[in-house]
């Protein structure tokens, strides 16, 4: 009995401190902020074609925002599925990355590395090296992933459910919202003139190669000019490494892996 | 059907690439390249992806009413609007200028 007391007083306890703690607050509005764009996905997912279930289990098995959009993006433009596949994959990527700095900082053991693995995004990678004290990292890191992963399926199911009952989705306009979509997820990854060199340089090689390869091709093309510039050109290692939703305080740092390397960020592009 | 074996895939895959990050020593990733290749894939797929739901139909490349809302989003983006807003911009201009016959 006086253990069952016990176990009960730590849970409060433990709840108060996530109550009470900056990082989960923060993590709460990135997760809010996040996840309410869902809608945007699940509308233009149906949009492209897919129906309810199939844009569903992108937001559940796949979740990554950016490789989801490439995904239905692809399809939309009459790609192929493994076209569609293949653009995901390397915009996932980068997660792999996260995931190793992640591991380092929060340790996750035994099955929740399972769990921590499957909300590694940009989001919650962001949150978390946010934070100075160890704790507070792996509050920020779960309430973040977590909670973007809820809140980011709910509203996937709205949008979907929402594009499926307005009929023509040109006459909406969802493929002009699709474009925004993506212009959006790119623009914080903008802040200095390099990122922006190697967007415009993709950007005119995918155009050019659009009338002599197959749909949903040209992106690959591009991913490779992305990847050789990022081989063979001088530049900032994190270049690119940026959430869609930047933690509040921390708006004019970017995302830093050395110290000290924050203040070329500060000019900001254009 | 092929179609839902591409999107189990796609999440397969996806989980793998976060897992590898976890389960590999830290020192088989930690170089620089690694790092910096991710980044700059990122970047330039989103690039990528941007103008070719912009200017691509299918094999052809068309100007029609989504160069407006290419241009609305970047000025939303200017105005530091969130990213909600953005969409929603890039949807209601498109479907202005299709209203007013344009594109």
């Amino acid at each position: 009995m006086l253990r069952v007391d016990a176990a009960q007083g730590a849970g409060r306890l433990a709840c108060m401190k996530l109550w009470r703690s900056p990082a989960a607050r923060t993590g709460a509005s990135v997760a809010i902020a996040t996840g309410l764009y869902g809608v945007s996905f699940g509308a233009l997912g149906v949009a492209s074609g897919l129906d309810f279930w199939q844009t569903q289990v992108l937001s559940l098995l796949l979740f990554s925002g950016g490789s989801q959009f490439a995904f239905i993006g692809v399809i939309a433009g009459g790609g192929s599925g493994g076209a569609a596949l293949g653009s995901a994959a390397l915009l996932g990527i980068r997660n792999a990355v996260y995931g190793m700095q992640l591991n380092a900082l929060i340790a996750p053991r035994g099955w929740l590395r399972l769990g921590a693995a499957h909300v590694t995004i940009d989001e919650s990678m962001a949150t978390a090296s946010a934070q100075a004290d160890p704790a507070e990292q792996k509050r920020a890191f779960w309430v973040t992933g977590v909670g973007i992963f809820l809140l980011w399926n709910v509203f996937t199911a709205v949008g979907s459910l929402l594009g499926g009952a307005i009929g023509d989705p040109k006459v909406w306009g969802l493929d002009g919202a699709a474009v925004a979509a993506f212009l959006g997820l790119l623009w914080p990854r903008l802040k200095a003139r390099e990122p922006a060199a190697i967007a415009v340089a993709c950007a005119v090689v995918t155009v050019i190669v659009v009338p002599f390869v197959p749909p949903g091709v040209p992106v690959l093309v591009g991913a490779v000019v992305a990847a050789l510039w990022g081989l063979f050109g001088v530049g900032k290692a994190d270049e690119g490494l940026e959430p869609d939703v930047e933690p509040p305080h921390r708006a004019n740092q970017g995302h830093d892996l050395e110290p000290g390397s924050g203040d070329e960020r500060e000019r900001r592009m254009p | 059907m092929t179609t839902w074996l591409y999107i189990l895939a796609a999440g397969v895959v996806a989980f793998l690439t976060k897992l590898i990050g976890y389960l590999v020593p830290a020192r088989v990733l930690k170089s620089k390249r690694m790092t910096r290749v991710a980044g700059t894939l990122t970047i330039g797929l989103l690039a990528s992806l941007t103008v070719l739901n912009t200017f691509a139909n299918g094999q052809q490349l068309t100007f029609d009413a989504r160069i407006g809302s290419l241009l609305a989003a970047l000025i939303a983006l200017l105005l530091r609007a969130p990213f909600l807003v953005v969409v929603i911009v890039g949807a209601v201009v498109a479907a202005l200028l299709r209203l007013a016959g344009l594109g």
